[in-house]
């Protein structure tokens, strides 16, 4: 009588929950506008706001916002990951609070497949995001000088810290008791950019936080993709590239395993 | 195919902090069979249905569902289990016809059979009208009927249903009724977690009650209901003089003289004639009679009072 196959598929399963959340995003495309929306208003504020003033103390007399908006774009663009992430931390967790996800621990299902769908569909979420910030940027002035290998190295180093941050987010959101508290952990993640090289060199800084600032992932991060765009000197892009992508690799592993197990012990509440 | 227990369990211990839920747990649920348990609020009902459905493992006991160990073939009881809980476990964001995909899909449905399913199972709970409303929208009710849709789309051969009718209204609990039948029918084994006695002595055919972690007594509902005293008839007087005489002409009768009720316990058309004719005898004349059997309730309040009352009371 039942046609149905048994036991888990976990590609299969992660794609029918991707779809789950693409339909969720779809219901609500007022929180992918406002997740969007972000970074475009900092963008827009720092470089008409600071950056005449910036941009002439970064280059010189006779520099100005131009030069602040090539500076900053970059560490704009972790801004906009970091903000998905956020979100996606509120999404797990509240996720977690239906009874839905029960449902799906009481079948024969790729225990991790729910996770695995949320980080999917933030990657998709972040990469239409990070399209638009790119665009917005350029539509201000922003120029590079980066060739078709450049480009391709920063889309794939803006891939690998999406899917670091996403993961990361994803335990933070299993690991928050509250609906709430998931909302507020990940918050260091929108500052970390500024404690960083991102908005300011991190020469500029009090030697107590130009320490932080230099050894804190968002710095090689942000120094790899300047490198990457040909917006900034590429001495050092190999340390930084190397730096930033094993960080990435660090977080990504750490927090899938932080994740799993977070995920089959709530189930033991 | 087998003649196997559907769910064989013993010794079923379960403990929260230093707070045991569960003290020793047997069942045994024959196939094609409805269960149910029947307890209090906090009496390890849940707590029961979730260890059985893989969701939390027990402490200690040997557990087979459909002939498997939830500790050590999860998924293979997972394939055998439908789970209907006390809250709807619907998606609210997706609407009916996406939650009822969603499930075709997480039980490897082919695509066709899929939405094929899902159309039957909307038609079959009267929700073909809201098939294309976000489940967000829907009443209780109508998410309930979604929830048991999703579990029947992978065709269980074992269902739980936890408390499937709490806060519904009389006429959905009739129609999840039915549908609880229909399944039976068709071979289905169910385990029903239930407050409501009714609920159990229509559906099921073996009922344990569950008291403090405890199942303190198993049977069918008439062997349940044997174990409390029997049923009694009531008369009523308007006269308090009118019940002294009655008392007089019954003396193994009970009489009450704050409500003007004269109590006798037994029950059938003979011991009503009886008791009749004798007040006719001593010309009384009742305002009213009225005969009460026992029911669950009668078993439930019996056996579920509390430390000291968990003996069936003997008279």
């Amino acid at each position: 009588m039942t046609v149905a196959t048994h036991g888990p598929r976990p590609v299969g399963d992660s794609l029918t929950m991707l779809r789950r959340r693409l339909l969720h995003m779809r219901r609500y495309p007022s929180l992918t506008l406002m997740l969007i929306g972000q970074p475009i208003v900092l963008l827009v504020l720092f470089v008409n706001v600071f950056g005449a003033t910036l941009g002439a103390g970064l280059a010189g007399p006779g520099a100005g916002r131009g030069e602040y908006l090539t500076y900053i774009t970059p560490a704009i663009l972790l801004m906009t990951i970091s903000s998905v992430a956020l979100a996606t931390a509120l999404g797990v967790a509240t996720d977690m609070t239906e009874a839905i996800v029960t449902r799906f621990r009481t079948m024969a299902i790729a225990r991790t497949s729910v996770l695995t769908g949320h980080v999917v569909a933030a990657f998709v979420q972040t990469a239409v995001a990070l399209a638009v910030v790119v665009l917005v940027a350029v539509a201000m002035g922003f120029r590079t000088a980066a060739g078709p290998l450049g480009w391709l190295g920063a889309v794939g180093l803006l891939a690998l810290v999406t899917v670091a941050l996403t993961w990361f987010t994803v335990a933070l959101g299993l690991a928050a008791d509250t609906v709430e508290s998931a909302s507020n952990t990940p918050l260091f993640l929108v500052l970390l950019p500024f404690l960083g090289s991102g908005f300011v060199p991190t020469e500029s800084m009090p030697v107590w936080l130009r320490w932080f600032a230099e050894y804190q992932p968002f710095t090689p991060m942000i120094d790899a993709l300047r490198g990457l765009l040909g917006v900034a000197p590429s001495d050092g892009l190999a340390t930084s590239s190397a730096l930033a992508a094993g960080w990435c690799v660090v977080i990504t592993v750490a927090s899938y395993l932080w994740a799993r197990r977070l995920y089959r012990t709530r189930a033991a509440r | 195919m087998t003649t196997a227990p559907a769910v064989h369990a013993t010794g079923v211990y379960k403990s929260y902090g230093s707070h045991p839920v569960l003290h020793g747990i047997d069942l045994d649920i024959r196939p094609g069979t409805v269960f149910a348990l029947l307890g209090p609020n906090g009496a390890g009902k849940t707590t029961l249905v979730r260890i059985l459905s893989t969701l939390v493992p027990p402490d200690a006991g040997r557990i087979r569902i459909a002939g498997h160990d939830p500790a050590t073939e999860p998924d293979a009881v997972r394939a055998a289990i439908g789970v209907t809980g006390q809250f709807s476990a619907v998606d609210g964001l997706l609407t009916g016809t996406e939650n009822l995909r969603l499930m075709a899909d997480l039980h490897h449905l082919p695509h066709d059979l899929g939405r094929l399913r899902a159309r039957e199972l909307l038609d079959r709970f009267d929700l073909s009208d809201a098939a294309d409303r976000r489940a967000a929208t829907y009443s209780g009710g109508m998410r309930r009927r979604l929830d048991l849709a999703m579990t029947l789309i992978g065709s269980p051969r074992l269902l739980f249903l936890d408390e499937p009718t709490t806060g519904l209204d009389p006429r959905s609990r009739r129609h999840l009724w039915n549908e609880v039948r229909e399944l039976v029918a068709h071979g289905v084994t169910v385990l029903l977690t239930t407050q409501y006695l009714e609920e159990a002595d229509q559906l099921a055919e073996t009922v344990a009650v569950l008291d403090g972690g405890r199942i303190v007594a198993q049977g069918s509902p008439a062997h349940l209901k044997s174990l409390v005293p029997g049923g009694h008839i009531e008369a009523r007087f308007t006269d308090p003089g009118d019940l002294d005489a009655a008392s007089t002409a019954l003396p193994d009768a009970l009489p009450d003289p704050d409500s003007l009720t004269l109590q006798l316990s037994a029950d059938g058309v003979p011991a009503l004639r009886r008791m009749l004719s004798r007040l006719d005898e001593a010309g009384v004349a009742p305002v009213d009679v009225s005969t009460r059997r026992p029911d669950l309730d009668d078993v439930f309040l019996a056996l579920t009072g509390g430390p000291h009352t968990r003996k069936v009371p003997q008279s």
